[in-house]
């Protein structure tokens, strides 16, 4: 019962705040631009204009607009992009399948390269490779994702002319989904794109990892372990690593919602379909529903994580239901 | 026997076909900054949208490479009337679905660009009515004496009757409505010499030459066209000297000489036909952004002669525009009609001189201004104002610029937001290529009943130049005409209604696999792209 009151409270809390960053970049639009001056051409009459302003809606004061928008909302319709004239959850479904393949490849990729090479500085942290991780990671960390990108296509694309520079190669159509993983030109395209997204997360969960082993391998059960004569590998991943990996999944989880957002600017850079290179788009065109259905969406997804990892912290810690549920209730 | 050597015959002639069809396969790969807004004829009325589509629809007429008129699916029309002109069509033209075009479509297409969704309904206006004689003449009856109708429907693309009722595109599609109408958004059906294969917005557009295309002296030898939009300039210039690309643009004007020190491809910078000018609010009473109160300085031609011989033209080519641009002293470029070559002196250099003037209006000081500025609509925009702030600062006036996306920028500036500014840098490429355009856009006194003036944002005002622009609109005598030109051109120019820069140079990043050309109003024409 207890369990069942913490999770409607819970639910209703999401849903507030789904409607409130509806509601903040609802507002935020009207400092985009104008929709209308990049939905005609220059010799446009104004009259004309001017209809098309009233047939949009736009002329409608906000508080309507944004009755519209939620009543829409709430049953997924979007309404028509300005700039495509189909509906935005076409546009959405049409353009999914490329920006979660990328951004579940370079998870991947961050996770099983980004925790090996976390636990490896930690158990030789004096040693030459690992001197270089941590400073290619220093790289990771701190360049921005625009520039990396685009280093790589210089020395990939275009020195070196082993990968294709921009865009997804040729995909295949299963269903309702696109992939590039079937073609070898697709994969080829993948590649650079996903490095460029995982580097920053890679290196996040390689510091991470390396400074939970470095504290875990200097607790007593560790010495004790070592003491009782088992092997290193069966200490360092047995024992160790086990113990670290709680936060470390943690973030990972939270880091997921992350690889998407963060998705737009390597899309952008590369010319990835997806839909983080839609939503770029449709700020430079003010296609106000593309926009509108893309940061809720967005929204939706990193609500949906913290949802889900507060139920799981709800069943793994009990007393978190009781007391701290009641408390922030 | 003969079943065998049936056999080995039509092999034989099999790989004939594809040992001819490979060696003919020519595929064009490019790129531009963004992708055409549909493939719906009469959906934008924008450069990119319709010079795209100009592969694969055409007009009544057609602009050639050097933007001259050329018969198209009408072979020749004669003014029978001030308000009548008559077309005779092309005989055995072939829509690519194989239907014939004929008067029929003539009328179709033209009741199609008045539909709710169409974006020519200015151009689709200038028509009361058209009248079918025979299956291959139509009567038009022009709103009044239009003599530029025919230039101006070169951008009227003609669609298959049957076909658009076929699929219900029989109205261009429209943002409010179901997309029952929506077919001719991702669907093609023109004359052109380029049929769409496939097409995903903003991801990949694939065209191949069409078989049956009436004209036969079309130089290209492209069998095949993939169109990929690469927003990031950086990424098409690498795509380019990667050698994925055959043809991207725009190039940013600062990766020139790299493209001309890589080997195997070039940038070309043509002139465009677009001409970058200053405007200034003279409407007013008191300027908006501005510390002068309760006059507006900008109404005092000495202060607008001030601001003119302020600017150091040939500075901005050299410095911003890496000397490619070509400074202007008109407000239209010479490869628009009416364009008058002894008029095109900028205004002179003389920082004394505005000085000068600018005591004599009482601004010995100078005053403080605002300039609003787009930085990613034309070549170098931001900086263009940077510029001419430094060269105001050098004659007394703080200058401050005002730099936004275009999105915002057009927002703030334009008609629907009541011309909020005081100074503005602006582009303009009339549509029809001649001068009537810009006389009426930029030059008229504002009126929006009548939609003139729209551009005219600081709302330069003589009423010759109205009357002129009425004469230039109807006269059909070339030399009387472009006297009616000259006089309009330079009346706004003693007057200083506009401060022209230049026309901005076109960039282009080509492979030297290919030639092609480079149209003036930078749309892309694959008719002239050769594979050498």
């Amino acid at each position: 019962m207890l369990v069942f009151s913490f999770l409607v409270k819970r639910l209703f809390q999401s849903f507030l705040v789904l409607l409130s960053v509806a509601f903040i970049a609802f507002a935020l639009f009207k400092f985009v631009g104008d929709p209308i001056s990049n939905m005609v051409g220059q010799d446009t009459t104004l009259a004309e204009r001017e209809k098309l302003a009233e047939r949009l809606g736009l002329n409608d004061p906000f508080p309507v607009q944004f009755f519209n928008f939620i009543k829409g909302a709430a049953v997924g319709d979007f309404g028509l992009s300005y700039r495509h004239k189909v509906p935005v959850s076409q546009l959405i479904a049409e353009r999914a399948p490329a920006t979660l393949e990328l951004a579940i490849i370079s998870a991947l990729l961050s996770v099983f390269v980004g925790i090996p090479m976390g636990v490896y500085t930690a158990i030789r942290r004096k040693g030459l490779l690992s001197r270089s991780f941590m400073t290619v990671s220093l790289v990771g960390i701190s360049l921005p994702t625009f520039l990396i990108g685009i280093l790589f296509i210089f020395l990939f694309g275009v020195i070196l002319r082993w990968l294709p520079t921009f865009g997804r190669g040729e995909v295949v159509q299963i269903g309702f989904w696109t992939t590039g993983l079937l073609t070898w030109s697709g994969i080829k395209s993948l590649i650079l794109p996903s490095v460029t997204l995982a580097l920053f997360q890679m290196t996040l969960i390689m510091r991470l990892v390396r400074t939970e082993m470095l504290e875990v391998l200097t607790t007593d059960y560790i010495k004790f372990a070592r003491a009782r004569g088992l092997k290193e590998n069966a200490v360092n991943f047995g024992h160790a690593l086990k113990n670290t990996l709680i936060p470390v999944i943690t973030i990972i989880g939270l880091q997921l919602g992350l690889v998407m957002a963060f998705a737009i600017i390597t899309e952008t850079v590369f010319q990835w379909p997806g839909m983080g290179m839609l939503f770029i788009q449709a700020i430079e065109e003010v296609d106000v529903p593309v926009m509108a259905a893309y940061l809720m969406m967005i929204s939706l997804v990193f609500v949906a994580i913290n949802l889900a990892v507060d139920i799981l912290y709800a069943f793994v810690d009990p007393r978190l239901t009781i007391d701290g549920g009641s408390k922030h209730g | 026997m003969t079943i065998m050597k049936k056999m080995l015959t039509t092999v034989a002639a099999m790989s004939m076909v594809l040992g001819a069809g490979l060696a003919e396969a020519n595929t064009l790969r490019f790129a531009f900054q963004g992708d055409a807004q549909s493939l719906d004829p009469h959906g934008l009325n924008e450069t990119f949208t319709l010079g795209f589509l100009s592969n694969v629809y055409e007009g009544l007429t057609l602009l050639d490479d050097n933007l001259k008129l050329q018969p198209g699916l009408a072979t020749s029309w004669e003014v029978t009337s001030p308000t009548t002109i008559v077309f005779k069509l092309r005989e055995g033209v072939k829509f690519h679905n194989g239907n014939s075009f004929n008067a029929d479509d003539v009328i179709f297409s033209w009741k199609r660009t008045l539909s709710e969704g169409s974006d020519q309904k200015v151009r689709g206006g200038m028509v009361a009515d058209i009248k079918k004689i025979d299956d291959l003449t139509v009567e038009v009856h022009t709103k009044g004496p239009q003599p530029l109708m025919p230039s101006e429907w070169a951008w009227i693309y003609m669609m298959d009757k049957e076909w658009a009722e076929e699929h219900g595109a029989v109205n261009a599609a429209n943002v409010k409505e179901e997309t029952a109408n929506g077919y001719s958004l991702n669907h093609s059906n023109g004359t052109g010499p380029f049929e769409v294969v496939s097409r995903q917005p903003d991801v990949k557009t694939v065209f191949k030459r069409s078989e049956n295309h009436w004209n036969t002296n079309v130089a290209t030898n492209v069998t095949e066209v993939i169109f990929t939009p690469v927003k990031q300039a950086a990424t098409r210039t690498a795509a380019l000297i990667s050698g994925e690309l055959d043809m991207v643009y725009p190039i940013p004007v600062q990766d020139w000489s790299r493209l001309d020190s890589e080997e195997g491809v070039s940038a070309l910078r043509g002139a465009e036909a677009r001409t970058i000018f200053l405007g200034m609010d003279q409407m007013r009473d008191e300027l908006l952004y501005s510390n002068i109160k309760g006059k507006n300085p900008l109404k005092d031609i000495r202060v607008r002669k001030a601001l003119a011989h302020a600017l150091n033209l040939e500075v901005i080519k050299k410095k911003i525009m890496r000397g490619a641009s070509t400074p202007s002293g008109l407000m239209i470029a010479p490869q628009v009609n009416g364009h008058n070559q002894a008029l095109n002196t900028p205004y002179a250099y003389d920082p004394e001189l505005s000085k000068k003037l600018l005591a004599e209006a009482g601004y010995p000081d100078g005053f403080e201004i605002t300039i609003d500025c787009p930085n990613n609509r034309y070549v170098n925009d931001e900086k263009i104002c940077q510029a001419a702030a430094a060269m105001m600062a050098k004659v007394g006036i703080d200058m401050k610029v005002l730099a936004q996306p275009k999105a915002k920028y057009f927002a703030k500036v334009l008609a629907q937001n009541n011309y909020d500014t005081s100074m503005y840098l602006l582009g303009w490429t009339p549509g029809s290529m001649d001068v009537h355009n810009v006389l009426e856009g930029l030059l008229s006194c504002q009126d929006k009943e009548n939609n003139v003036g729209l551009y005219n944002l600081g709302n330069y005002c003589n009423a010759r130049v109205d009357e002129l622009t009425k004469l230039i609109q109807v006269e059909t005598d070339a030399v009387k005409r472009q006297a009616y030109v000259d006089e309009a051109m330079q009346i706004a120019k003693d007057e200083v209604a506009y401060l022209p820069i230049h026309q901005q140079p076109l960039s282009w990043g080509i492979s030297d696999k290919i030639t092609v050309n480079q149209r003036a109003d930078n749309a892309f024409d694959f008719r002239y792209v050769v594979f050498k």
